[in-house]
């Protein structure tokens, strides 16, 4: 009864629509033949690219040999895990990339909503544009040329920062030859570097809300603090939820490009990860089935935690990617 | 007015914004000492570099780093191939992201959600780099441009962004009317989407600009020749791994280099190789947040 009625309601209301759906298939596709000569550059791109690739990962479960190529190689089974699994280096690998990963998050995370907020409350003005003008600038900045402005500035008795820690009598060190420091030089220049681009989204969703909300507090006499928790935070709330799922999606994914330049013999206990491992056993040690074996392992553990945290989110505060 | 509306404040409020105009000096002064460090670093002696007398400033103003710099062929090389990536790879890149795009953006284009489907997959699973790798080799793509254009062909974020861009900005009476006067798809595109769209494009145009421009992992995999090696490759092998670089010591005495020349040359190519990107930035900056919030709505 009910769904008759929404029917009637569809076809008086948008009878267009309901006489497109009943175009045959092709002449939907006649209507448009132009987008699927446009398209299909693209599409094609995907399948060669992308998804040639994924059907590639099977030598994670083969001996891959040059002669034989991908799909002529011997299966193996679950071998190559296995190795991977049992040998002396997986515990370290995989604790180095959650520790790593969770470290990044903790410091990364919040502060850019600081930022905002903070911005949020200076309206206008040349001091807003430059804070954000200067905040910015560092993510522009090339990976090589970030890892070694780390570098150069922790130099043992001529980097600034090994200056002013010898100034305060602390002893001087070859800091990046530490691997207890490893994961706070790492962490700490990556907020440094991000922590203004990362704001943009929170500064976007806080320039939209309503500013009605701000009269009607002012009215009611509530201060700047009692603002940014009652109007601001909660306005942030769905777009944080929504980063949150997807840096919590991505914690075995710790890039590899600033982690590997920044490795040296001495520090390797703490920062060898998964994506550095994969390239080195792989690429460097063309041990190309292991090393897909290992690849392929982390891709899949982080579906998984995406799909269970954005799960969870959905449950929780009914914010979710899809 | 702006100190009429300060007085009406309480005092409580007046004290809170003090904090936060402290806290924003503070983060901004820490974000920008590095920065200006290095700069004054790259135009000091190098002697003045590395017995650390340079703090702020300059000290013993020197444009020797920078002389030296030019005199190398392997930098020049580098920049010359970085120049060659960026400009076509971001031309691919645009081309690729608004073909894909623009028919997500038409509601009325069937096997559209197959299409998507088809891309967002690729954005959560893939095949990892070792199969990729073995797919550019069987390309015959091993140690040529092509390799370091094709396998980023376009990014999946900012197909998103654009096609958010093209269905949320972009009136739908424009394409009925287009329709309506015997306006195809493509001409459409061309002559009525892509001139209302230039603020997203001039985003679009940046990010992958200064992918390029600061790659260094595809280089890493793929190439092996050194005349194609990118900036940021040279770049890796001088300031990282301290290879250095005979051409660029040439002129420079003994003695020079006994103290610490290379140092200094380090702060100057450093500057030389930001430079190009972070003059171009506060350009598109105003940009920006559409950018990252159209691509943060979904629909």
């Amino acid at each position: 009864m009910g769904r008759a009625q929404v029917n009637v309601l569809e076809q008086s209301v948008i009878p267009e629509k309901y006489s497109k759906s009943k175009l045959s298939a092709g002449k939907k596709i006649a209507r448009h033949w132009e987008l699927y000569l446009l398209v299909l550059l693209p599409v094609l791109y995907l399948i060669i690219f992308k998804y040639v690739p994924m059907f590639g990962v099977q030598i994670a479960f083969k001996d891959f040999n040059v002669v034989q190529g991908i799909w002529g190689s011997q299966w193996v089974g679950l071998k190559h895990f296995e190795t991977f699994f049992t040998s002396p280096n997986f515990y370290l690998i995989i604790k180095n990339t959650i520790v790593i990963s969770f470290y990044s998050l903790l410091a990364g995370f919040p502060i850019p909503i600081f930022l905002a907020l903070a911005l949020n409350e200076v309206r206008t003005g040349k001091f807003k544009k430059s804070v954000q003008m200067v905040t910015y600038a560092p993510h522009f900045i090339s990976t090589v040329v970030m890892v070694s402005i780390i570098m150069l500035m922790l130099t043992p008795h001529v980097g600034v920062i090994d200056r002013v820690f010898s100034f305060l009598g602390w002893e001087m060190t070859n800091f990046m030859g530490v691997p207890e420091f490893f994961k706070s030089i790492y962490v700490w220049s990556g907020v440094w570097q991000e922590m203004g681009y990362a704001s943009i989204i929170y500064i976007a969703a806080l320039a939209s809300v309503d500013p009605s909300l701000y009269e009607a507090a002012r009215v009611d006499g509530a201060s700047r603090w009692k603002k940014i928790i009652h109007i601001d935070l909660p306005s942030l709330l769905p777009i944080v939820v929504i980063m949150l799922i997807l840096s919590l999606g991505n914690i075995m994914g710790v890039g590899f490009e600033k982690i590997y330049l920044m490795q040296n013999p001495l520090n390797l206990s703490s920062s060898e990860v998964i994506s550095t491992y994969v390239y080195k056993v792989g690429l460097v040690g063309a041990n190309f089935s292991f090393s897909s074996a290992v690849g392929l392992f982390n891709s899949v553990i982080n579906l998984i935690l995406l799909l269970a945290v954005n799960f969870f989110a959905k449950k929780v505060s009914e914010t979710s990617l899809w | 007015m702006i100190a009429a509306k300060k007085i009406k404040e309480p005092f409580g409020d007046r004290l809170f914004l003090l904090g936060i105009y402290i806290f924003l000096t503070l983060l901004m002064l820490a974000v920008l000492y590095p920065l200006l460090y290095i700069v004054s670093s790259s135009f000091s002696s190098p002697r003045a570099v590395v017995s650390g007398q340079v703090w702020l400033l300059p000290v013993e103003f020197s444009l020797k780093a920078y002389k030296s710099i030019f005199n190398s062929t392997q930098l020049m090389y580098g920049y010359y191939n970085t120049i060659i990536y960026t400009v076509f790879g971001t031309l691919i890149n645009l081309v690729f992201t608004v073909l894909l795009a623009y028919p997500l953006s038409v509601k009325s284009f069937y096997g559209r959600n197959l299409v998507m489907i088809l891309m967002m997959i690729t954005m959560f699973f893939s095949g990892g780099l070792i199969p990729t790798y073995l797919l550019v080799k069987d390309l015959d793509m091993l140690d040529t441009r092509w390799a370091m254009w094709l396998p980023g062909a376009f990014s999946v974020f900012q197909v998103i962004v654009a096609r958010t861009f093209f269905q949320s900005s972009i009136p739908s009476e424009l394409s009925e009317a287009a329709q309506i006067d015997g306006c195809r798809d493509t001409r459409y595109l061309v002559s009525i989407v892509l001139p209302l769209s230039k603020p997203i494009l001039a985003v679009m145009t940046l990010m992958y600009a200064v992918g390029h421009w600061n790659a260094y992992f595809d280089a890493l995999i793929y190439l092996r020749s050194e005349k194609l090696f990118p900036l940021q490759y040279v770049l890796r092998n001088l300031l990282i791994l301290n290879a250095t670089d005979p051409e660029m010591l040439a002129n420079t005495a003994q003695k020079i280099r006994e103290q610490g020349f290379e140092q200094a040359l380090k702060y100057a190519l450093i500057v030389v190789a930001s430079v190009p990107v972070l003059i171009m930035y506060p350009f598109v900056q105003k940009h920006f947040v559409k950018g990252v919030m159209i691509g943060s709505l979904k629909g």
